[in-house]
Formats: structure tokens, C-alpha cells, sequence
């Protein structure tokens, strides 16, 4: 007898979790169904099978570009922030400075500052300067925008460093720059490429601050996305959206075996 | 031999980023003190005009519902996430522990125009919400999600939810089982072990799911913009529309300082209200 009011817990438990996973899958499953629809207008159920939105979104110009400029700025915005994070996090391990304080405030303070703001002033700073249309003023707002997960990422690795291996290289006569290279570096590659991994898919996905810094000429495909949505209501949008979504969850479930992401997210119990 | 080798070499290039972003945010700081000129990027001289202008009821508005959605989706968040979380740190077979882990967290790296059009597509008249409660005659006719504040907090709450789990089961996971084996040997049952040891010990990763939810919902600007479509404005809508269709950048501004401001304001009273619970978690 004792035993049933616990099971029932649980079943109610389950079936909660259930309900809230449902919900999270939501808007991915009913836009997967929306993709295939062969109407232009949204409907429920759909009326016909077809693929043809999904040779619209590739076809379309200003994805086209978008795709193009997005990886032009992701690249070039992760790899400097993994250069200057992977710097600012040695020596944040290591030393104390004049200016420690205020340099690690002002790069983790896009944690904070909301992306509107920060686009806002990388527009009003472009203008002063005269670089308005360019990549300059897009890179540049990238990379203060990933580098607090870049920071982090890395920092996280050198904590985890066994300081004994570099004082073993020292003391058999390496110099700095070679205990850095031949060590150091080495040790710390799982955290500078899980660094650049995130800053690399955050800066592919920035839309808010994006939309303040982008041009014509230099919009990103979340800015061209957004640019979509708000002329056409056809499903294009619906097809390129599940594109995203499974190379999304592709890559996460892969991450997930590969690297643990329970680990690097911090949920394991050690178990 | 060096004291301290590369410590020039590497804070270079931080500074230089770090110098930057200043300037950026100073630029914002420098134009919300300078008067519009109508039709023009130039700024005019130096007012306090922007600010003053700010306490007319009609931005007040916009103030506070950009509070009042903040509040809603974190306190939202926290309620159904800790069910999630708790389900996550718990979970018995590893397969289930990655199936929650990469669900939940596949939101998080959507980006927010893919997120948005998705729930377009959910709450719209002719989507996949009222199509279904029509079918089924369940309804007479549309329910009103788009274009409404319940419209905006779900979507809200769609991205909010998976980093207020994650920061739940971090504090979860850390949680020592043994205190709670403790409780229920001295004769507790399950609620009451939870309600008084679990409960509390998971106090630090509360405070940092709200305030963190707070944040960023403040931050939102795409999915107020298309699914609150005109009817539903957060401060992040008004200080766009501000600056690209009346080209009002230094009043934009002026709004970006007094929203950064609030945000700081904020988080400092949520971190002042919760120190008490913050050091129940430091067991």
C-alpha cells in the first residue's frame, strides 16, 4: 500500500518533464512540418508535399550573401578572440598588474550590457571614426561580444593545469617561450578550441548588435533572416530555419559525445 | 631571467579590446547628452533635454513593461526549470541524462531569428496552436498570441528556460546526497527533505538562473519586435526605432544609458536582497 502514492509521484514527475521537453521542441517540430508545405501561406495541416521553399532558401541573393558575410566575420571574429583571450587569461592566471581589475570589468561587461547597447555604440564609435561600412566595425563588435566565453573557456583550462609539468621543463633548462610552446599551448587546446567552437557558433547566430553594425553589403544571415521575416510570410523562412535547427543539433549531439557537454557545462554529479 | 615572461605581449592585445569597447560605450555616453538635429546625423551641443524627455508616459511605459516581462520570464523560468534541472541531475541512465541535456540546450544556440520565426509559426492565427484547438473545437475562433504580452513571454521563456536549468543543475549537482540522506533517516519524508535541505542548498543557483534570465530577457530585441509586432515594446524596440526611422540617435542613447543603468540598478538590489540565501548554499 505504501508504495503507490510514490509511484504516482513519480509518473507526475515524468510526465512534467515530458511536458516541459515538449514544449523546448515546440517551435522546431511545427516548423519542421511548416518547411514542407507546398502553399505559399502557412497552413495547419499542410496541404501538400514539397521541397521546393528549401531551393528558394538557397537560391535566394541575400542569403547567399549572408552566409557569406557570416562566415567571413565568424572566422575572423573568433580567431582574434581566442588570440587575445587565450593572452588575457594567461596572464589573468598568473600575475597581478596595474589595470587587471578594470581591463577583465570592461571584456566581461558584454555579459551585462545588453546587446543593443553595445551595437548602439560600435555604430556611434564607426561613425566618429568613418568606418560605417566596412567588416572592421562588424569584426570588431564580434569579438568583444564572444570573448567573455573565450575568457572563460580557456581560463577554466589553465586553472586545471599541472603547474609541475612547466617547473619540470624549467628546470631542465627551457626558456619561457619554449616551456609556452611545448607545455603550456599543448595543455590548453581541449579549452582554446571548446573556446572558439562557442565563439564561432555565438558570433554565426548574433542578430541584436548585428543589425546595428551591418550594412547592406556586409549583413549577416541573421540580419538577412530578420530582413525576410519582416517582408514575406512564405514558408522560406520555415525551410531555412530546419536547416539551422538539425545542423544545430547535429553538432551539439556530437560536442555531447565528443567533449561531454555535461561536463563543460558543469551539470555532472560526477557520477 | 624574466619575473614575470609574456605579461607585456599578452595584456596588449586585451587592452586594446578593452579600449575599444570603452570608447564604444562612451560614444553612447557622449551622444545622449548632445540635442537631435532634425534630418541630420550631426549633434547638436550639449542638453539634458534626452533625459527630461524620458519621464513622458508614454516611455514610461515602455519601462515598465520591459520590467514587468523581465520579472515574469525569469520567475517563469525558475518555476519550470527546476523540475528540469533536478530531472537532468537525477537521471538514471545516460541516455536520458544527453536526451534532456541536448533538448534543452539546443534552444540556447538557435539564435534569436530562427527562435522567433519558429514561435510565429506556433502562435499565429493560422498556426499550429489555433489550427489544432480549432480542429479539435476546442475554440470558436483564434485565440490573440501574437501581437500580446502572453505571446512575448512564451517566447521569452523559451530561451530564458534552458540557462536557468543549466545554472539550477550546476547548484544541484553540487549538492552533497548525504545531507538529504540525513534528513530523511531523522525522519523526513521526501517533501519535507526537499522543501527544507535540497531546497535551500540550491539557493546560489536560483539567484544566478533570476538574475541571469532577468539580463538577458532585458537584452531581447528580436522577438518583442516581430511577435510583440508593434503592440508589445521593450526599450531595445524603442531605442532602435529611434535611431533608424527617426534618426534620433542621441535621444537612442540617452535611452541605452538610462536601460543600462536600470539593468545595473537591478541586478544590484536582486544581489543585495539575496545575500542571506547566498550563503545558505556555501555549505
Amino acid at each position: 500500500m505504501r508504495r503507490r502514492p510514490a509511484t504516482l509521484h513519480r509518473l507526475a514527475g515524468r510526465a512534467l518533464v515530458v511536458l516541459l521537453l515538449g514544449f523546448l521542441i515546440l517551435p522546431a517540430a511545427v516548423v519542421a512540418i511548416a518547411a514542407f508545405n507546398e502553399r505559399a501561406l502557412l497552413a495547419f495541416p499542410p496541404q501538400g508535399f514539397s521541397l521546393r521553399w528549401f531551393t528558394k532558401a538557397f537560391d535566394y541573393r541575400d542569403f547567399q550573401i549572408g552566409w557569406h558575410n557570416g562566415a567571413i566575420v565568424m572566422l575572423a571574429a573568433s580567431s582574434l578572440a581566442v588570440v587575445v583571450g587565450t593572452g588575457f587569461a594567461f596572464v589573468l592566471d598568473r600575475y597581478r598588474f596595474v589595470g587587471r581589475g578594470l581591463i577583465e570589468t570592461l571584456l566581461l561587461a558584454p555579459l551585462v550590457v545588453p546587446h543593443f547597447t553595445v551595437g548602439l555604440g560600435f555604430l556611434l564609435l564607426a561613425a566618429q571614426v568613418g568606418l560605417m561600412r566596412g567588416f572592421t566595425v562588424v569584426i570588431a563588435c564580434h569579438v568583444v561580444l564572444v570573448l567573455p566565453f573565450v575568457l572563460r573557456s580557456v581560463y577554466i583550462s589553465l586553472r586545471n593545469l599541472d603547474r609541475r609539468l612547466e617547473l619540470a621543463a624549467e628546470s631542465l633548462g627551457a626558456r619561457p617561450a619554449r616551456v609556452l610552446f611545448t607545455v603550456t599551448l599543448p595543455l590548453l587546446v581541449p579549452g582554446i578550441v571548446s573556446g572558439f567552437l562557442f565563439a564561432a557558433i555565438l558570433s554565426f547566430n548574433e542578430f541584436t548588435a548585428s543589425l546595428f553594425v551591418t550594412a547592406q553589403r556586409t549583413q549577416t544571415l541573421p540580419v538577412a533572416m530578420y530582413n525576410y521575416v519582416r517582408e514575406y510570410a512564405d514558408p522560406t523562412m520555415a525551410a531555412m530555419s530546419l536547416i539551422f535547427i538539425l545542423a544545430t543539433t547535429v553538432l551539439l549531439t556530437l560536442a555531447n559525445a565528443v567533449f561531454g557537454l555535461g561536463k563543460v557545462l558543469n551539470v555532472d554529479d560526477g557520477r | 631571467m624574466q619575473r614575470r615572461p609574456f605579461l607585456g605581449l599578452f595584456v596588449t592585445p586585451a587592452g586594446v579590446t578593452a579600449l575599444v569597447l570603452a570608447a564604444a560605450l562612451f560614444a553612447v555616453l557622449q551622444y545622449s547628452v548632445r540635442a537631435q538635429i532634425p534630418g541630420s546625423l550631426e549633434v547638436g551641443g550639449f542638453t539634458l533635454e534626452n533625459f527630461a524627455a524620458m519621464l513622458r508616459p508614454l516611455y514610461g511605459r515602455v519601462f515598465l513593461t520591459t520590467l514587468m516581462l523581465c520579472v515574469a520570464t525569469a520567475a517563469i523560468s525558475l518555476v519550470a526549470g527546476y523540475p528540469l534541472a533536478y530531472a537532468l541531475v537525477h537521471a538514471k541512465r545516460r541516455s536520458v541524462k544527453s536526451l534532456i541535456l541536448v533538448t534543452v540546450v539546443t534552444p540556447l544556440f538557435l539564435g534569436e531569428v530562427v527562435r522567433t520565426y519558429s514561435w510565429i509559426v506556433v502562435l499565429g492565427n493560422n498556426g499550429f496552436i489555433n489550427s489544432a484547438l480549432l480542429k479539435l473545437h476546442l475554440i470558436a475562433a483564434p485565440l490573440e498570441l501574437l501581437f500580446t504580452v502572453t505571446g512575448v513571454t512564451i517566447a521569452l521563456v523559451h530561451v530564458t528556460l534552458p540557462v536557468v536549468v543549466i545554472m539550477l543543475a550546476a547548484a544541484l549537482a553540487h549538492i552533497d546526497p548525504n545531507y538529504r540522506k540525513a534528513a530523511m533517516s531523522l525522519g523526513a519524508g521526501p517533501a519535507r527533505a526537499f522543501l527544507t535541505v535540497t531546497l535551500p542548498l540550491s539557493a546560489p543557483g536560483i539567484i544566478a538562473g533570476f538574475t541571469t534570465a532577468f539580463a538577458w530577457t532585458f537584452s531581447a530585441f528580436a522577438t518583442p519586435q516581430l511577435i510583440g509586432g508593434g503592440k508589445v515594446n521593450m526599450i531595445s524596440n524603442l531605442v532602435y526605432q529611434l535611431g533608424f526611422a527617426n534618426f534620433n540617435f542621441p535621444f537612442a542613447a540617452s535611452l541605452s544609458v538610462a536601460a543600462l543603468a536600470l539593468t545595473l540598478l537591478a541586478l544590484w538590489v536582486l544581489r543585495r536582497a539575496t545575500r542571506p540565501f547566498e550563503q545558505l548554499g556555501q555549505h
